[in-house]
């Protein structure tokens, strides 16, 4: 297999381990009450902004963590405590979830 | 208690499977019968929750195989070391159920709403799952879009819907690389997909085609970036990648 | 509520395991899951050190050769996963923690470990210390694998197998305790697999 890595510098090989925001799609429906996956996510640590999709996704953990495919940085975590899911959204500047109805709903972090 | 059809949310649902057929060795077909199933779009997947006798639960995500309309199916491929794949593809059997939340995902689909785009879709071993569900439906509705579909796989008995495939008419072409082994005589491609494959089968840029690749992570990394070097927009390509190891 | 799924069991296999060994809400595996909260590191052991810091400066540091020259001891343990996977009698290669922290004087009560890749956890001093936690780089009679950890990894066996942090680069001696990143999330600041202490508040 080629030798090919993704994330920043020399410092990261290929990462089998890593998923992409599909996978965590049922999970992000249930916390949000809508469809995520074509939401953009903009990092807080680099700016970049990013379909959900797109993003790197890590489901075998304690919980869940979904990073910014461009620097690496943890844009959210969904730890699940039995019934509750107990999310962080810190690592997003902001999220923007296509409206069930019409347009686009945001929220944004203030600064 | 059934889940609730309430629009906007997903909910957990009993699903009881109505069939189990053998695709290769080591993959399988799966279809469900479902009191609340409204129906998805191509490309979708659902998640599946498995929950053994002494409480212990499981849940992974699997790709739609079948298209919108027809009944739910899966196709699951049985992972080495796997802790669901193998109770899937071996152990359940007709009359068993299973838990199921779905459809989920808007971004990996296929509606066949734009006409004038051809689709080029780029599978590596089980990845192929979703494209089935993008081809059937293309066949439904009667499209003519144009569409490739470059299917990578081991060797040829791993070919998943091989029959199927081989059908596929009006405008739409399989093209397989078999990277481990090749029968005597095969005259299609070998080996993994590179620069090389891509140029020849994928549709020209100006074209402004869609892609879709889906696969191991990657197999998905490398084809994806092979298509921006050729020249594809990267937002005219979509992926979706699976666990599992590495590349076919 | 879920229906059983018929002929379901999952990987694990408790038939004859003594219970005993087995903390509460936890199933045996004969596997080694790996869980992984972002991408595997890759550093160069000729750019690898380990190190002790205290206030905000390096107190020590070894480089990989000096800490394989260290003495080092085969050690057994049971391992727990926070996430309910338990692993009995696993064999490491390892470095006690109280070798390398009796080359640092000092003043500290808790340590955050902290690893390539951002990751980080806290423990007591007291639960680093007197034979309960290593630094092992060997796995199973073989180098430990980066998607284990390698080229080492923190081994705290008596407490949830997070507190044991892959591709550990050091210790931070702290005088106050600060929750690192599973901590921080929702999960237990201790984390006693004994006394069940998954989340935070448990």
């Amino acid at each position: 297999m080629t030798d090919r890595h993704d994330g920043p510098g020399d410092l990261y090989g290929p990462d089998d381990s890593a998923l992409d925001g599909n996978a965590i799609g049922g999970l992000l429906h249930e916390v949000f009450g809508t469809e995520m996956t074509t939401a953009e996510a903009t990092c807080a640590h680099c700016g970049n902004t990013a379909l959900v999709a797109e993003a790197l996704a890590y489901v075998r953990a304690p919980g869940t963590v979904m990073r910014c495919r461009t620097c690496t940085s943890v844009l959210a975590v969904v730890v699940r405590r039995q019934e509750i899911n107990c999310v962080d959204l810190s690592g997003l500047a902001a999220l923007n979830a296509l409206s069930e109805n019409s347009g686009r709903r945001s929220a944004h972090s203030g600064t | 208690m059934a889940g609730t059809a309430v629009r906007g949310r997903l909910t957990w649902q009993v699903a009881t499977v109505a069939a189990v057929r053998p695709e290769t060795a080591s993959v399988r077909t799966i279809e469900l019968d479902l009191q609340d199933w409204g129906g998805h779009q191509a490309g979708q997947h659902v998640d599946v929750r498995l929950t053994a006798d002494d409480g212990y639960v499981a849940e992974r995500s699997y790709s739609i195989a079948s298209a919108p309309g027809e009944p739910l199916q899966l196709t699951v491929e049985r992972l080495e070391n796997g802790e669901v794949s193998p109770y899937l593809t071996e152990e359940l059997r007709a009359g068993d159920q299973i838990e199921i939340r779905g459809p989920i995902g808007g971004y990996f689909v296929w509606d066949g709403d734009d006409a004038s785009t051809p689709l080029l879709l780029v599978a590596g071993g089980s990845g192929v799952v979703p494209f089935r569900s993008m081809l059937r439906h293309r066949a439904r509705i009667g499209s003519n879009v144009p569409v490739r579909l470059l299917y990578s796989a081991r060797r040829l008995p791993d070919v998943i819907y091989r029959t199927e495939l081989d059908m596929a008419g009006d405008g739409a072409e399989v093209i397989y690389t078999l990277t481990r082994e090749q029968p005597p005589g095969w005259a299609g491609h070998s080996g993994r997909v590179d620069a090389a494959l891509l140029t020849e089968v994928a549709w020209a840029p100006d074209r402004r085609p869609l892609a879709f690749v889906c696969g191991p992570t990657a197999f998905v990394e490398i084809v994806a970036g092979e298509l921006v070097s050729l020249g594809y927009p990267p937002d005219r390509i979509k992926t979706e990648r699976y666990g599992g190891v590495g590349a076919p | 509520m879920s229906p059983i799924s018929r002929g379901f069991h999952g990987r694990h296999a408790d038939a004859d395991v003594d219970p005993s060994r087995v903390p509460p809400g936890q199933y045996v595996t004969k596997d080694f899951p790996v869980l992984s909260a972002g991408p595997t590191p890759h550093t160069p052991l000729e750019n690898w050190t380990f190190s002790i810091k205290q206030g905000g400066q390096t107190a020590k540091s070894w480089s990989w050769q000096e800490i394989r020259d260290l003495p080092s001891r085969e050690v057994t343990a049971d391992i727990h996963c926070v996430t309910k996977w338990s692993k009995l009698d696993t064999r490491w290669q390892a470095v006690s923690l109280d070798t390398l922290l009796a080359q640092v004087e000092r003043e500290a009560r808790y340590v955050l470990a902290f690893s390539d890749g951002g990751y980080t956890t806290n423990l007591p001093l007291a639960d680093v210390t007197g034979g309960q936690a290593w630094l092992a780089y060997g796995y199973d009679g073989a180098p430990l694998q980066p998607e284990h950890g390698g080229p080492a990894r923190l081994l705290v066996p008596h407490l949830y197998f997070w507190k044991s942090a892959k591709w550990v680069r050091g210790l931070e001696l702290l005088v106050d305790d600060e929750p690192g990143f599973w901590e921080r999330y929702g999960y237990n600041n201790y984390g006693d697999p004994w006394r069940e202490q998954r989340y935070a508040g448990d």
